[in-house]
């Protein structure tokens, strides 16, 4: 059990190391740009241009310029931002971190739940009425573009229904810090967890049942049967515990993606100041300091994740430990 | 003396494209308490359906059982399927013919075992948990409790086959159907299985139904014998009797083309020549017709009952001229 | 004993592979019925020019600041005052919900929505199925090298893909979309305009390449394992051969199950990039550009925000089903049903 953890953290420090790589060749090694008027901004006057190139040692060769970028946000993390004058970046997606993992991980327990009971019972009631609507519905989910979604639901939560009972208590959009006002944190999430948990219901729920029809398809699912177990206890029991596995696997991937800004759609339609939504302003106006620090930090997150998920697989399915 | 399972008139059938097609075409078998009867066919004869069915656990939803299977008295056919769900692992209990994928992955060996257990008794976790480690000593198992907490995964495929055999025994069934449970073995383990098999008839007095394309193997273990060609039975006999004296063409075409270990060595294997027909396209009258080498118009026109009291056969040769026919294929 | 028996005739030839499954997904209706519904939406899309001229009579891509359309008979401003009691702010003109100009109304410049819907839709779906061929293409170069020549020529390209895939998807087409759209390309004799859509048919169709070339490595791995590939290899046919005659064909089917699928991806974040104005660059439309116009009218004139949402789900559902239809037709462990 050792042996996989540590093999998978070596794994984690290679996978780290190349996408820090990526990030700075994408930001200052693309052909055609020169990558200190990008950092400057729109607008920038030559004289700075000038001297974000000395501080950030543009003329020197490309690895020791990657070097300080890299001190810059990991080490002295006093990576500074050009259009918000001196702000430091690096602390700023600290603060927001909680806000994106207050929204994913609200998110990830709801859609947990509906997908688990969605695709259980797609698959036990398939081909019925039940397994067709479920499925019409997961599809609908996964076909809607979330920030739609997002906006639809604002339009009727804060705008043409919010004088109504069903929704005057939303709160207007942004987030509440959970130390302020825990029932506030929570009336301000709600609608955005199930604006995001509504995709990964859909995909979630499709990919479970069809793992519960192929596995049901197994042998030790007739044995189970001949044992004399209800035919409930056979899916629930037997045929959940070993597509879960796949389930799993799935879940970890999108949890890190969604933790590492990739929520930042959901955030920015529903004004939720988490790392997506510091991803985006530095979009706008195109802050690439800003930009570069959420992005490396979102691959940490996805990385990290990752790495956990491999850790818990070996955990969960007794095949994969005796394997290694 | 009433049957444990009475089987009369077993048709399975499965609805294609193409209308229904029969795999299972009237067979009528009867197994007594404490018997060992074997059920011998080649692959596509139809005798793993036939056990199947008397659990409904064909698991296509295209399948139409129709005939009657008894037990006990009881009809099984028809019957609600909580009725069948109580007997399955409680009096009757069956075991397949791949232990490698019988177990479910993730959960131990004890687990299941006992899983099974409390289903048909009121015994508590922890006591369930020790009838199964008795129940794995019994199958012959060394140091049952280690290998009650191990995954099926840990074990050989023998070790498993015991397992499984153990976790069928767990509720001590009247009746166990054994559905080629040493096809994917090696022969000694085969051999090993076997005898337990024959263990359990004396020590838990359950009547078995051996399914196997071996007739090696129900010489060695079963009472009486069945012989199972396109989803007819042929011929059926007490086990010494079908040796002695077998009375199908198709029987002795099996037993010509088993290599004996004594006796003159043949240069070649005899071989039945041709195929079993497609179950749509079975011959109008006795099955075999095609490949038999005594065949008569007769033959074409109707399939042959199985007649016989304890000796039964389904075929029209007359008793006289069998012993030069069988003479002919059996011949060194 | 006789040989030939009764049953041994020759049964006819078995229709061919595509054939059946022609034939399968063709009896799918909701499948037949998703497909109708992507020409007619393609169709629609491709008369924008037509519609533009004809029907609303305005040049989509022009602000229409102070223009006037009549309406029961009456002039009304196409951009006028707020309908609120000070009469604060300006709001687009509502809509007609007829066949003519405005029938969606107008957005914030003055422009038809409707008649932009359809260019939009034009560049949406141009750029999904562009990007989608691009990602489809270049996976199954790299699937089918590193899984049939395995050695070094696999460990480097699954080190690439895997680099690459580790990057969280979103967000390395938001990086490359920032560097690349806002300032475009120029390097020496290759440049790309700012504007050019090849930018973003390339970066979408670059960053979803590992999810499918994993698989199809995969399928290639095991097809090179199989008993039939390896009979071939025996009997010392040429590698251009079994890939051609063996590998191929497989890795083909795979890729129809698959085209759809990313296809609808492809359309998912291509919207989601316009929508954060890193895809299709204004003065051109997209569906996503039109969900940000419509952003800031959500109170006012939300059928702006609305209209090209509907569409986008409407296309990514067909294009769902159509790719369900499409796995089910070509699945050969298809079960019978009743």
């Amino acid at each position: 059990m050792l042996g996989t953890i540590f093999r998978r953290l070596v794994h984690m420090v290679a996978v780290l190391f190349g996408i820090s790589v990526l990030v700075f060749l994408i930001f200052f090694a693309t052909p055609g740009a020169n990558p200190a008027a990008r950092i400057a901004g729109k607008n920038a006057s030559p004289q700075t241009i000038a001297r974000v190139e000395q501080q950030f040692g543009l003329n020197r060769p490309l690895p020791v310029q990657y070097g300080l970028m890299m001190k810059k946000i990991f080490i002295t993390r006093n990576l500074t931002s050009y259009v918000n004058l001196g702000e430091k970046v690096v602390p700023q997606v600290f603060r927001a971190a909680p806000v994106t993992l207050s929204l994913v991980g609200g998110a990830a327990v709801i859609w947990i739940l509906f997908a688990v009971v969605i695709g259980a019972a797609a698959a036990a009631f398939r081909n019925t009425w039940i397994d067709r609507l479920l499925m019409v519905l997961s599809l609908i989910g996964i076909s809607m573009p979330v920030f739609w979604v997002g906006t639809m639901a604002n339009l009727f939560t804060q705008g043409i229904w919010h004088h109504t009972l069903l929704f005057s208590w939303v709160p207007p959009l942004g987030y509440i810090d959970f130390s302020k006002s825990p029932f506030g944190w929570f009336k301000a999430l709600i609608i955005p967890w199930i604006t995001l948990a509504i995709l990964y219901i859909g995909l979630y729920a499709r990919v479970l049942r069809a793992a519960l029809i192929e596995t049901m398809q197994e042998d030790f699912i007739r044995t189970a049967r001949a044992k004399g177990l209800t035919e409930r206890q056979v899916l629930l029991r037997h045929a959940l515990r070993c597509s879960l596995v796949s389930v799993v696997t799935l879940f970890g991937l999108d949890f890190g993606v969604l933790v590492g800004g990739g929520a930042l759609l959901t955030e920015v339609v529903f004004g939720l100041q988490g790392v997506g939504y510091l991803t985006y302003q530095a979009l706008e106006t195109l802050d690439l300091p800003m930009i570069m620090a959420t992005v490396i930090y979102a691959s940490v997150f996805v990385v990290v994740s990752n790495a956990v998920v491999d850790i818990l697989y070996a955990a969960f399915d007794p095949r994969m430990r005796l394997r290694r | 003396m009433s049957a444990l399972l009475d089987v009369t008139d077993l048709a399975v059938s499965f609805r294609t494209r193409d209308g229904l097609v029969r795999a299972v075409d009237g067979v009528s078998l009867a197994v007594a308490e404490r018997e060992i009867l074997g059920v011998v066919g080649e692959s596509g004869s139809g005798k793993s359906l036939t056990v199947l069915a008397v659990l409904d656990l064909i698991g296509d939803p295209n399948a139409v059982i129709t005939g009657s299977i008894r037990f006990r008295g009881q009809e099984l056919v028809g019957q609600a399927p909580e009725t069948l769900r109580r007997l399955r692992g409680g009096a009757i209990a069956m075991i397949f013919q791949d232990p490698m994928t019988a177990l479910t992955p993730v959960f131990s060996i004890g687990a299941q075992i006992a899983e099974q257990i409390r289903v048909h008794t009121d015994l508590s976790r922890r006591a369930a948990k020790a009838r199964a480690v008795e129940l794995l000593d019994a199958v012959g198992l060394p140091d049952p409790a280690r290998i009650a907490a191990r995954y099926p995964m840990e074990l050989s495929g023998g070790q498993r086959q015991r397992a499984v055999i153990a976790m069928a025994l767990s509720c001590n069934p009247a009746l166990l159907l054994a559905d080629e449970p040493t096809t994917a073995l090696d022969v000694t383990v085969q051999a090993q299985i076997l005898e337990l098999i024959r263990k359990l008839r004396d020590d838990f007095n359950s009547a078995v139904i051996l399914i196997t394309h071996n007739l090696g193997v129900v010489a060695e273990t079963a009472d009486r014998v069945a012989v199972m060609y396109s989803g007819r039975i042929v011929e059926s006999a007490m086990t010494a009797d079908l040796f002695a004296d077998p009375r199908h063409p198709y029987t002795w075409g099996l037993l010509g083309s088993m290599p004996a270990l004594d006796g003159v060595r043949r240069e070649r294997l005899a071989t039945i020549p041709g195929l079993p027909p497609a179950l749509d396209r079975r011959p109008a009258g006795c099955a075999f017709a095609p490949r038999c080498g005594f065949v008569r118009d007769v033959c074409r026109v109707a399939p042959p009952p199985l007649a016989g009291a304890d000796h039964a056969v389904a075929c029209v040769i007359p008793e006289g001229e069998r012993g030069s026919a069988r003479a002919g294929v059996l011949a060194a | 004993m006789s040989d030939m028996t009764a049953n041994e005739t020759l049964a006819p030839p078995a229709p061919g592979y595509w054939a059946t499954a022609g034939r399968k997904l063709v009896r799918d209706r909701a499948a037949m019925i998703s497909l109708a519904v992507l020409v007619v939406i393609a169709l629609l899309c491709a008369a924008a020019p037509w519609y533009a001229r004809h029907v609303s009579h305005t040049n989509p891509f022009q602000s229409n600041l102070s223009g006037t359309v009549v309406r029961h008979g009456r002039t009304m401003e196409v951009l006028g005052a707020a309908d609120n009691p000070l009469h604060l702010g300006i709001e687009p003109i509502g809509p007609s919900w007829r066949l003519g100009p405005y029938m969606l109304g107008a957005d914030q410049q003055g422009r038809d929505v409707a008649a932009r819907m359809l260019y939009g839709g034009r560049n949406s779906l141009l750029i999904s199925f562009a990007s989608a061929a691009v990602c489809l293409v270049l996976a199954a170069l790299t699937g089918i090298l590193a899984g049939f020549f395995g050695g070094w020529v696999d460990r480097g390209i699954s080190f690439l893909l895997d680099a690459l895939w580790a990057f969280p998807v979103f967000l390395l087409a938001i990086s490359l979309s920032v560097v690349l759209i806002a300032h475009g390309i120029d390097f020496g004799l290759f440049r790309l305009d700012a504007s050019s859509l090849s930018l973003p048919i390339t970066i979408i169709g670059v960053i979803y390449v590992p999810y499918v070339a994993r698989p199809v490595r995969g399928l290639v791995i095991g097809l090179r394992q199989s008993e039939y590939v390896m009979a071939a290899i025996g009997i010392g046919a040429p590698a251009w051969r079994i890939l051609w005659y063996d590998i191929l064909p497989n890795v083909i089917s795979a890729l129809v199950v698959f085209a759809p699928l990313i296809v609808a991806l492809d359309l998912l974040t291509e919207a989601a990039l316009s929508f954060l104005s890193i895809g299709v660059q204004p003065p051109a439309a997209s569906w996503g550009t039109i969900i940000h116009d419509g952003e800031s009218l959500i109170y006012t004139r939300p059928v702006v925000a609305i209209a090209p949402g509907l569409a986008i789900v409407i296309t990514v559902l067909a294009l769902n089903i159509l790719g369900d239809g499409l796995r089910d037709a070509l699945d050969p462990r298809a079960k019978l049903r009743n």
